[in-house]
């Protein structure tokens, strides 16, 4: 069951302590813990975290294999518009919404192309598609929002759910099978174990016999996929397509990767870890807005404790070793 | 061998204007351990590369099994049965020891990796290897690196292949792991398996091999049976002139001034004393083993590594090691040739000019501004010196071979003018006429009045090119003695610390 055999249990449940942290230290803070930790701010919470959560499935393959995609923000402002588009012009639902997420595997396909074909690094390559993506979703939208009648899209990602027996709203209960499903795939299965590979010593993987630009042309277009159903929910929160949506949405996603154990230099890291990571940030960023303080206070609070988490896994890692 | 199982002929294959192999042929029959002798920068390894499917030859041809035989990439290779164990090791240190051995031909079941088959079958290859110790679960970055290298090595033998190919596959063992692999590879060929083996360790290559073939500049040179060849015609074949030629004739230093002195260096975990002078006009030689401390000793003197204790005299002035920074020895006239040209000895995508001026770039510099024209004509007279093949100073190291860039590496020495040389490895992994070269230049230093500190692990060029040659054994320092009061046993003797 354990995909990192043998590793001192304070790395795997280290993003779980601090998740227990933050929320242990708002409940305190706000002086009012049985607000903070009610059912009521968990669903907030939850549905605040669905974007991000998707997008971290999606870039946890990407970083575990060893690469890094900056275009998610824009990818999700293009898939929004993509299906605010669709439904507006009367087809299904459902069919907008699928196209969305087809768009998304298709920047991620035009991003490994360009890094397998073109020989440019991730970074550099998805900086590009950074722009390129955002740049289509205003051409798309003519450079507003598109609004569109209300459908059952609308409450995917809201904070009440309709039932009410769904207690949380469809789209936590969509990622939780989704985050479930990957880290299955991740971890049992030979493509799973192989984006490890890739991510460990590429060079090896080659040699090894392993289509190296095949597989993360697989890895780019499947985490694609789940930044366009990012994009759905982004325009399910909103109720519109929006194409300026979203911006550094990427660092958030990558921010949640990282906390949860994921190396930047690839080979680590794991879909349940991701997902500790995105609830960290959903809890800090509504604890700060309980606490009534202003955004910039988040944003210092989250730039600090990004440093942190890696430099705290660094020496870890360090202390492992020696 | 009419039933030859592979056989290669006029390879060919250059990496920009180097030529790595330039009409390389081989032959090996089922069942047969053969040995690819040669030079480092022979062609060797860029030979089993071609094999493997990493690089394409550029000409000749192979045949495998008697077809022609031309890998695209490495999955065609391990398809057609080759597998290759690289002298870098290349295992993934994030996955565990049964998910390495089996990586690109996991056991399976509709698409989920079958842990339990994998876990099994690594069991039964590390017992067949005689190491049922290791845990196929095991992570392998915790794994030390000798079992690193069984990892390796058990890979091969899993994907049951034709040929193997092993690139010094005994440079990390210890000796009962090197008889394991010998017994291991007898298994192989009993079973019909071509071998493939290099290794720099002759009378090692004559216990499993029984034929050979000498690659020299890229071409092969000779070849055949190993028992009737004896090492002295095998090592001319290599070097293609006797070895004594390649040492440049010296005169004893006539000062008696001593430049360097350091006493009672102590930098832990690995250096446990090392005291040492060097006079002016003096070659000093430090030898030891793999792991013995003598890199771990220089790096310490020069500020690399911390130290812990221990004084160091230069001009005169005597102060602690510890605490010492490269830039403070810089200026005290110290100057430091890394083992590791691509790792830290060179940048290799700036000019030759560039990488040779940048410890004293100040003496082509005026009020700050950098005067490239001096840079360039101060750079052009070090590499006519020292016989750098560059086009134009401007010219990335980079693109430059590995014989050529190290005289670029210890041409800023000079350009440095330091007084004194830290040299560790000078010549490692470069060919033989850039090793005379790099000789030459060292003496001329010497006899210019420089000291230098000269530290390696290939004997024969510290007996014949040092004054005085010191051992380093588990961290300890010898006392340095006259070269013509050693003999390559009794320096052995003093390294392995019997």
């Amino acid at each position: 069951m354990s995909e990192v055999p043998r590793r001192s249990w304070l790395l795997a449940v280290g993003p779980f302590i601090g998740l227990a942290l933050v929320i242990a230290l708002f409940a305190v803070m706000s002086g009012a813990p049985e607000r903070y930790l009610s059912a009521n701010n968990l669903r907030v919470v939850l549905a605040q975290t669905v974007i991000v959560a998707l997008g971290a499935i999606g870039m946890t393959l990407i970083i575990v294999g060893g690469g890094i995609d900056l275009s998610v923000g824009s990818t999700i402002a293009l898939t929004s518009v993509i299906a605010a588009l669709g439904i507006r012009s009367g087809g299904a639902p459902a069919m907008a919404c699928l196209w969305a997420v087809l768009t998304g595997g298709l920047v991620g396909l035009l991003n490994a192309l360009a890094i397998t074909r073109l020989k440019v690094v991730p970074f550099i390559a998805t900086l590009g598609m950074l722009g390129v993506a955002r740049g289509v979703a205003k051409w798309l939208a003519d450079q507003q929002t598109v609004n569109m009648a209300p459908t059952w899209v609308n409450d995917l990602a809201v904070t009440f759910p309709n039932p009410e027996w769904l207690i949380f709203a469809p789209g936590v209960w969509i990622s939780v099978v989704l985050a479930l499903l990957m880290a299955v795939v991740l971890r049992n299965t030979v493509f799973g174990r192989r984006v490890f590979a890739l991510g460990s010593n590429e060079a090896a993987a080659r040699a090894c016999g392993i289509a190296t630009d095949r597989l993360k042309l697989v890895i780019y277009s499947l985490a694609g996929l789940f930044f366009g159903l990012a994009g759905v929910m982004q325009m399910s929160r909103l109720r519109q397509g929006d194409p300026t949506v979203a911006i550094g949405t990427e660092l958030d996603v990558i921010a949640s990767v990282v906390i949860g154990g994921g190396s930047l230099s690839g080979g680590e890291g794991g879909i349940l870890g991701s997902m500790i990571g995105a609830l960290t940030m959903a809890f800090l960023r509504n604890g700060s807005q309980q606490m009534g303080w202003p955004n910039y206070v988040q944003e210092i609070l989250i730039g600090v404790i990004i440093v942190m988490a890696v430099a705290l896994d660094r020496f870890r890692h360090a202390r492992q070793e020696a | 061998m009419s039933g030859a199982v592979l056989r290669l002929t006029g390879i060919a294959k250059r990496f920009g204007p180097t030529v790595a192999l330039d009409g390389a042929s081989l032959e090996v029959g089922p069942g047969e351990v053969h040995a690819l002798i040669g030079e480092n920068g022979a062609g060797k390894s860029t030979l089993l590369a071609c094999l493997a499917g990493l690089l394409k030859p550029e000409r000749g041809a192979m045949e495998l099994g008697g077809e022609s035989y031309a890998p695209a990439f490495p999955g065609d290779a391990r398809a057609r049965g080759i597998a290759l164990i690289h002298q870098e090791l290349s295992l993934f240190p994030h996955l565990t020891v049964a998910e390495n051995i089996f990586v690109g031909a996991e056991p399976s079941r509709r698409g989920l990796f079958d842990r339990a088959a994998a876990r099994r079958k690594t069991r039964e290859v590390l017992a067949e290897f005689g190491h049922p110790e290791i845990d196929p679960d095991e992570r392998v970055s915790h794994l030390p690196l000798p079992a690193r290298q069984v990892v390796e090595i058990c890979r091969a033998i899993a994907a049951r292949a034709r040929v193997v190919l092993m690139d010094e596959p005994t440079s990390s063992l210890q000796r009962p792991d090197v008889e394991r692999l010998f017994a291991v590879i007898r298994r192989l060929a009993g079973s019909g398996v071509a071998v493939i083996y290099i290794s720099h360790f002759l009378e090692e290559t004559r216990e499993i091999a029984q034929t050979y073939t000498v690659l020299r500049d890229g071409r092969t040179v000779g070849g055949g049976p190993l028992a009737t060849t004896t090492n002295d015609e095998l090592i001319a074949q290599m070097v293609g002139r006797t070895v004594d030629a390649l040492f440049p004739a010296r005169e004893p230093a006539a000062s008696t001034e001593t430049l360097l002195e350091v006493r009672g260096l102590l930098a832990p975990p690995v250096v446990k004393g090392a005291s040492f002078e060097i006079r002016r006009g003096e070659i000093l030689g430090v030898f030891g083993l793999m792991g013995s401390g003598r890199t771990e000793t220089v790096r310490a003197l020069f500020g690399l590594d911390p130290a812990e204790s221990g004084t160091v005299r230069v001009r005169g002035r005597e102060g602690p090691v510890r605490g010492g920074t490269p830039a403070q020895r810089l200026g005290q006239g110290l100057g430091y040739l890394s083992e590791d040209r691509k790792g830290e000895g060179l940048a290799l995508p700036l000019s030759v000019a560039d990488n040779m001026t940048l410890t004293r770039l100040s003496a082509c510099a005026r009020a700050g501004l950098l005067d490239r024209a001096r840079q360039r004509e101060r750079t052009q007279t070090w590499v006519s010196a020292l016989g750098v093949k560059a086009r134009t100073p401007d010219q990335p190291v980079r693109t430059l071979s590995g014989g050529n860039q190290q005289k670029v590496a210890l041409g800023r020495l000079f350009h440095q003018d330091a007084d004194v040389l830290l040299l560790d490895e000078p010549t490692r992994g470069i060919d033989i006429g850039s090793k005379a070269q790099i000789y030459e230049a060292v003496a001329a230093a010497a006899a210019r009045g420089k000291g230098v500190l000269m530290v390696s692990s290939y004997l024969p060029e510290l007996l014949g090119l040092c004054d005085r040659l010191a051992v380093m054994s588990r961290g300890r320092l010898s006392p340095a003695r006259p070269v013509s009061e050693w003999s390559p046993s009794s320096v052995m003797e003093a390294a392995i610390g019997a």
